[in-house]
């Protein structure tokens, strides 16, 4: 992009892809503007309520059949009959509407592992998902976000949605990682800071040497969990990482956008990861960050690996590191799931899913389940889990007088053989 | 456009998971998903709100899930308008979307007791605290935002711009 001209209004990436989304140059934050986007996505849970909102505008078809992804991932395979009920609805829209991006069950995986991977999100898109945890694809360097049924309904029909331009707060991460601290680390300890509403409405921008050199689960994860914080999205700046993690994968041509170097930012957060410890998020708030190391004895009842924020190969590598040749702990369940079919037969052609079943772990095939309480891993009153999902709100895993502890992979792994929530050093 | 109810108050954070829990998610009818609203926070939530039908609360009303069963549970409740601190943005955005009047005022959630009864005057833009005798300016919403308001919520503010909508009112499902 021919950027550096002389009338040059300094922007951050946020207000650069929603401008070129509206055809301009330039947008100011705090503005609202209707913008057209790439992909609107919808899920099993959101889509129905989505389609009925979408017969009510009264136009007979979506505006484009290639832009609209729907993953029946949540209640799935289906839980119960009113679930199977929801999956046929939009199931039937998928086929009437001809759309290329559904995924029935055995090609299914969790939405925003699924996408990402299968190259149907892209740098510099603008993307709205029916799904809080959208913003997931900002690690890609898009602009991606959560709304709900109704917004996704009249993108559907009118390939466009609202917008207010958001402020960009600046995460800058500097120094290494410790052995075992992944993303979902990072993350924890930055909601720790800024609190579950400390970046309401804005763009959390992650940067920084150590982000770097992060891996693309790992970004993945941070960016997936930019909700937890009120954030509108989480984002990446693309690089080598990005470039090379789409190769053989993208399905169109993208656009890369960059922050000015003088863009105005509404705060900065300098964050030293040489200190940063493992972390686990405390009931009943992403936000209570505390380290692993300093927990005491927690003793748990289930363990859950899996999620859209920690389903990845690098998680499930690193649980498999941890937990080969160990036996996980008698007194617990540990509930292990791949966020996609492909992640699920590399996972197998590696040896990790015999090493989980080996140990005692059960391996599912990919769904939401647990994390929201849905199925698959419900918690009983009292019980109190360990998972490596991104909300721990009262009731979120089953009864609501259940616990769930936040983790990375390393700790939930630990912790399956220890009986109690650890760290791999007191394990292995 | 004035309401004139009770007030129920809670807390800050109250998240999408316990106005409506994911286990009941498994429908989009709205009279079914009332039935479990705020059941994991407060029991007696259908009671309270035979008799008051605002929400009052603290900071970041509405935050986690983009599920739009939670403001359809709550207005199906019979619940006529929220007043918080502030609001996640997605439930703003959903609440707006479906015609769930919504405020953000930190003023008025400071100073506002559960059940006080309220005078709302939307239009004027005045919360009156009849209880305490306090009153309090709102901060007047985009137009943008008002206009898919005064349309009913967004898809009806849709169908006027696409022409789809019928001239017999605006929320008539015919084309």
């Amino acid at each position: 992009m021919a950027e550096n001209t002389e009338n040059r209004i300094p922007q951050t990436m946020a207000q650069k892809i929603i401008a070129w989304h509206c055809g301009r140059q330039y947008v100011n934050t705090g503005e609202l503007v209707n913008a057209k986007v790439d992909l609107v996505l919808g899920n099993d849970i959101t889509m129905p309520l989505a389609i009925e909102e979408f017969k009510r505008i009264g136009v007979d078809k979506v505006f484009d059949r290639d832009k609209i992804a729907i993953v029946p991932d949540h209640f799935t395979p289906n839980k119960d009959i009113k679930s199977a009920e929801q999956c046929k609805y939009i199931r039937d829209f998928a086929a009437r509407q001809d759309i290329t991006n559904y995924f029935e069950i055995g090609k299914m995986g969790i939405e925003h592992a699924l996408l990402p991977e299968q190259g149907i999100v892209l740098p510099g898109d603008l993307i709205i998902g029916a799904d809080s945890h959208t913003c997931t694809y900002g690690a890609l360097g898009a602009a991606s976000t959560g709304m709900g049924s109704t917004d996704a309904a009249v993108a559907m029909a009118t390939g466009t949605a609202w917008f207010m331009v958001p402020e960009t707060i600046k995460f800058v991460y500097s120094g290494s990682l410790k052995k075992w601290v992944t993303g979902k680390d990072l993350i924890l300890y930055t909601i720790g800071l800024t609190g579950v509403d400390g970046a309401l409405y804005m763009s959390m921008e992650f940067t920084g040497s150590a982000i770097s050199v992060l891996s693309m689960d790992s970004r993945f994860a941070m960016c997936n969990m930019a909700i937890e914080a009120g954030g509108k999205f989480g984002i990446i700046e693309f690089d080598d990482t990005t470039k090379k993690y789409l190769e053989g994968r993208h399905t169109r041509p993208y656009r890369v956008f960059h922050s000015d170097a003088d863009a105005g930012y509404f705060k900065q957060y300098d964050i030293n990861c040489d200190g940063i410890e493992l972390q686990v998020s405390l009931p009943h708030l992403p936000s209570n960050a505390a380290n692993a190391k300093d927990l005491g004895n927690i003793a748990l009842d289930q363990v859950v690996i899996g999620s859209c924020t920690n389903g990845r190969m690098e998680d499930l590598a690193i649980a498999a590191e941890i937990i080969k040749g160990r036996k996980v702990n008698s007194r617990l369940r540990t509930i292990i799931i791949p966020a996609t079919q492909k992640i699920y037969m590399e996972a197998m052609e590696k040896g990790y899913l015999k090493t989980f079943v080996e140990a005692g772990c059960a391996v599912s095939t990919p769904t939401c389940g647990p994390c929201l309480g849905g199925h698959m891993g419900i918690l009983a009153e009292g019980e109190r889990s360990i998972a490596t999902t991104n909300r721990n709100f009262v009731g979120r895993m089953g009864h609501p007088k259940s616990e769930v502890y936040l983790s990375g992979p390393a700790v939930a792994a630990a912790s399956a053989i220890a009986g109690r929530i650890a760290v791999p050093e007191e394990v292995i | 456009m004035i309401i004139k109810d009770k007030v129920i108050k809670y807390g800050s954070n109250v998240d999408t998971d316990v106005i409506i829990p994911a286990r009941y998610l498994n429908t989009s009818k709205e009279d079914e998903l009332a039935v479990h609203c705020f059941e994991d926070l407060d029991a007696d939530f259908k009671d309270k709100a035979k008799t008051a039908r605002i929400i009052v609360a603290d900071d970041n009303f509405g935050c986690g899930s983009s599920r739009e069963h939670a403001p359809i549970a709550i207005k199906a409740s019979g619940i006529k308008l929220i007043i918080a601190k502030t609001f996640a943005r997605i439930f703003f955005r959903n609440a707006i979307n479906i015609g769930l009047p919504v405020i953000a005022s930190a003023e008025a959630s400071e100073n506002i007791s559960q059940g006080d009864e309220l005078e709302v005057d939307l239009d004027r833009g005045i919360i009156k605290d009849i209880t305490t005798g306090m009153s309090f300016r709102i901060n007047p919403l985009p137009a943008f935002i008002q206009e898919i308001i005064s349309s009913g919520g967004y898809v009806n503010f849709t169908k006027k711009k696409l022409g789809t909508a019928c001239d017999c009112g605006v929320n008539c499902n015919k084309k």
